[in-house]
């Protein structure tokens, strides 16, 4: 383990009177599991929005570090002009969603296509006149999806439409198409919501790839304790828009803070 | 069919008989059973009831045809069909080059066998399949909803006509930069609005068509307000098209010693246009297999996981717009040329609601779709000549009934199969997934 992937300092997130994340400041090592856990409303999308530059955090710094070179997250969205939450994504960060948004009425194939638009030839006449550049880019792309389809074991899939795949194999398929983005960091959005025991085993093995065979980052909001548990190296607990522990999972388990923010405390502890 | 059956059955023909005769004497017995003489009226109760009769009879006789083996067999098969709505290809599928080879020398030839009145509608008719490609790539492919396109296809018509009043512009220059100047306009048009969503943009994109209509109407000195202006005729490699040409040039029949003909015109217009046609077809055709026709597409279908894969999705729907643009432009310089006479009363917005019907009847997307459309809705006017009056009606009612049983468009849209260029790249990444795995 090396330095730091991402690096949240002093994060404040406010819409209008409301304020979503208070002061958050944490660290994503490289090649680590980090997971960000919290009760509902803890303000953990909200924070993932602010890293993957949905949002424009009110206050704080979000850093980037791609190999060594450090990039600011907020100067990218707010670059005039071109600026935007696609830069972020082209900066190393890409991102899945809690509710799938795949292109539903494209094939499969075609979902991972579009996440490799930067490596293909985009250029309007070389597409048109079916330049040399631009068959071997696409044969490339093509190779590539399916190499990741492989990896997500959803072959079989390929030539299907992707609003057709059973709810898992969606899950998976996002993940796929984050990846072909070529990422640094990947920050999966609670991806074991509504899937069965065996396909959330299935899973924690695909995080686990990830990190080892792909040297990735990952960051993971997730709900399955289970699952948080088994594979994360390091765990954020945010409630109220706060952090309240910040430590490996045997630590936060233990910490009486989380323990109070996941069960409650007795009446007789409050008084 | 039991014993049983048949009684309810012919009862329920007599309601539905009887229900449809009142529903048809209210609607048509003011029209037709009552004559206005002077200040007074008298009736016509035979024609009214016979006509209730005749429609009552009708909608039995469809029951009743519906109600056979054959017909409900039909009607599940086209049910089938238009369920679906999208489907992948198998890959297996072979590219008909021989019917596209033929459709397009039976284009080409098409002059030949045509009189001037039919060409004149051929001609009209790929004017609008060239619209409807346009506006297609907008609407059908990134998913915004313009209603303003008319506004390309005037700036495409007035630059012929203006450019050759003012700066001596000729057919094949206007051609050249119709589309850059139109996407011009699509793309200051589409900068400060491509932020918005749906319905307002096509409000905003509404109101820019209605503007360039005003400008063209209003601005008398420069455009000729609702007078027009004339638009030049085309020229072969420089040889006119008319009997005598100007200034001691050579006519285009005298250089190739053939008798004059006013139709060589509206050939070279067709020949032309119907090349030009065929070229954004084929472009069109491939800016889908491509990958800024893919991010289109992807834009239409969720643009926040479009953002989150790094594409820049103003830019993407600027593309889509200019490109849009410049098709409706170059449409435009055909209509100016066909017309040989422009003016504002030619871009209304029922023109952009015709596009844009093309493009929905066509099933938003698909290529084949729209020029079916388009042929569909530019032809069946002029067949329907006698009942000109009644021309928005039918074309209300078919939208209707388009919505109901076809709402996806006449044409299914298929997307296309991808492989793997070799087995092996498959295999390796498989086994190590699964040794992983283990």
């Amino acid at each position: 383990m090396s330095g730091a992937v991402l690096s949240v300092e002093n994060v404040t997130m406010r819409f209008g009177g409301i304020v979503a994340n208070r002061n958050v400041s944490f660290e994503a090592k490289e090649g680590a599991i980090t997971a960000l856990i919290g009760p509902n409303g803890a303000g953990k999308t909200t924070l993932f929005n602010c890293i993957t530059g949905f949002y424009r955090a009110s206050e704080g710094r979000i850093g980037l570090w791609s190999d060594g070179v450090p990039t600011d997250i907020g100067d990218l969205i707010t670059k005039p002009i071109v600026g935007g939450s696609h830069l972020v994504t082209r900066a190393g960060i890409a991102r899945t969603f809690q509710n799938i948004r795949l292109f539903k009425e494209m094939s499969v194939i075609e979902n991972l296509l579009i996440a490799q638009h930067l490596s293909t030839t985009n250029n309007l006449s070389s597409g048109i006149f079916k330049s040399r550049r631009f068959n071997k880019t696409e044969i490339e792309a093509v190779d590539r999806a399916y190499y990741w389809l492989a990896q997500m074991n959803l072959l079989e899939d390929a030539n299907r439409l992707a609003g057709e795949l059973p709810y898992g194999r969606q899950r998976r398929l996002e993940i796929a198409r984050a990846m072909c983005t070529s990422p640094k960091l990947i920050c999966l959005d609670e991806p074991a919501a509504g899937l069965n025991p065996s396909e959330t085993r299935e899973l924690s093995q695909v995080i686990q790839i990830l990190r080892s065979e792909h040297d990735l980052s990952v960051l993971v909001i997730e709900h399955d304790m289970g699952l948080v548990m088994s594979i994360s190296d390091h765990i954020v607990v945010l409630d109220h828009g706060e952090v309240i522990s910040d430590g490996t999972p045997s630590e936060v388990a233990s910490d009486p803070a989380v323990i109070a923010a996941y069960l409650g405390v007795s009446e007789e502890e409050v008084a | 069919m039991d014993n049983a059956v048949k009684p309810v059955l012919i009862v329920k023909l007599a309601k539905e008989a009887l229900f449809t005769f009142v529903i048809a004497l209210i609607v048509l017995g003011p029209i037709s059973g009552l004559v206005l003489e002077g200040f007074s009226f008298r009736t016509e109760l035979a024609r009214a009831l016979s006509l209730a009769a005749v429609v009552a009879a009708g909608r039995v006789l469809i029951s009743f045809l519906l109600g056979t083996r054959i017909c409900s067999r039909a009607l599940q098969r086209f049910n089938r069909n238009s369920g679906g709505g999208v489907t992948v290809r198998k890959g297996d599928e072979k590219f008909p080059y021989a019917v596209i080879a033929l459709v397009f020398m039976a284009g080409l030839s098409f002059p030949f066998f045509a009189d001037k009145y039919i060409l004149g509608v051929a001609i009209l008719a790929l004017i609008y399949v060239l619209l409807g490609l346009g506006l297609n790539i907008v609407v059908g492919l990134a998913g915004l909803l313009d209603l303003g396109f008319v506004a390309f296809y005037a700036v495409g018509a007035y630059l012929l006509a203006l450019g050759s009043q003012y700066i001596g512009l000729g057919f094949w220059s206007a051609l050249l930069i119709a589309p850059f100047l139109a996407g011009f306009c699509g793309m200051i048009l589409a900068f400060p609005v491509l932020r918005m969503h749906g319905d307002y943009l096509a409000i905003v994109t509404l109101g820019f068509g209605e503007i360039i209509r005003l400008v063209l109407t209003n601005w008398l000195e420069f455009t000729g307000g609702p007078n027009g202006a004339p638009a030049p005729a085309p020229t072969f490699l420089g040889l006119e098209f008319t009997r005598t040409a100007r200034q001691g040039g050579v006519p285009f029949h005298e250089y190739f010693g053939i008798p004059y003909s006013a139709d060589y015109k509206f050939w070279f217009i067709y020949i032309v246009l119907f090349l030009v046609v065929s070229g954004v077809v084929y472009s069109v055709h491939r800016l889908r297999a491509m990958p800024l026709g893919r991010l289109w597409e992807a834009l239409r279908e969720d643009e926040i996981a479009c953002r989150s894969l790094g594409v820049n999705h103003v830019f993407t729907k600027l593309s889509a717009f200019m490109l849009g643009a410049s098709t409706g432009g170059l449409a435009g310089v055909f209509f100016a040329v066909h017309q040989g006479f422009v003016n504002p009363t030619s871009f209304t917005f029922f023109e952009s609601a015709l596009i844009l019907a093309i493009v929905v009847l066509g099933g938003l997307g698909s290529t084949f779709g729209v020029i079916l459309a388009a042929l569909v809705l530019t032809i069946l006017p002029e067949v329907l000549r006698d009942f000109a009056e009644y021309r928005v009606l039918v074309f209300g009612i078919l939208m209707v009934v388009m919505m109901i049983w076809k709402p996806r468009g006449l044409v299914r849209i298929t997307r296309p199969a991808f492989f793997p260029s070799s087995k092996s790249v498959v295999e390796i990444s498989t086994n190590q997934a699964l040794e992983v795995g283990r």
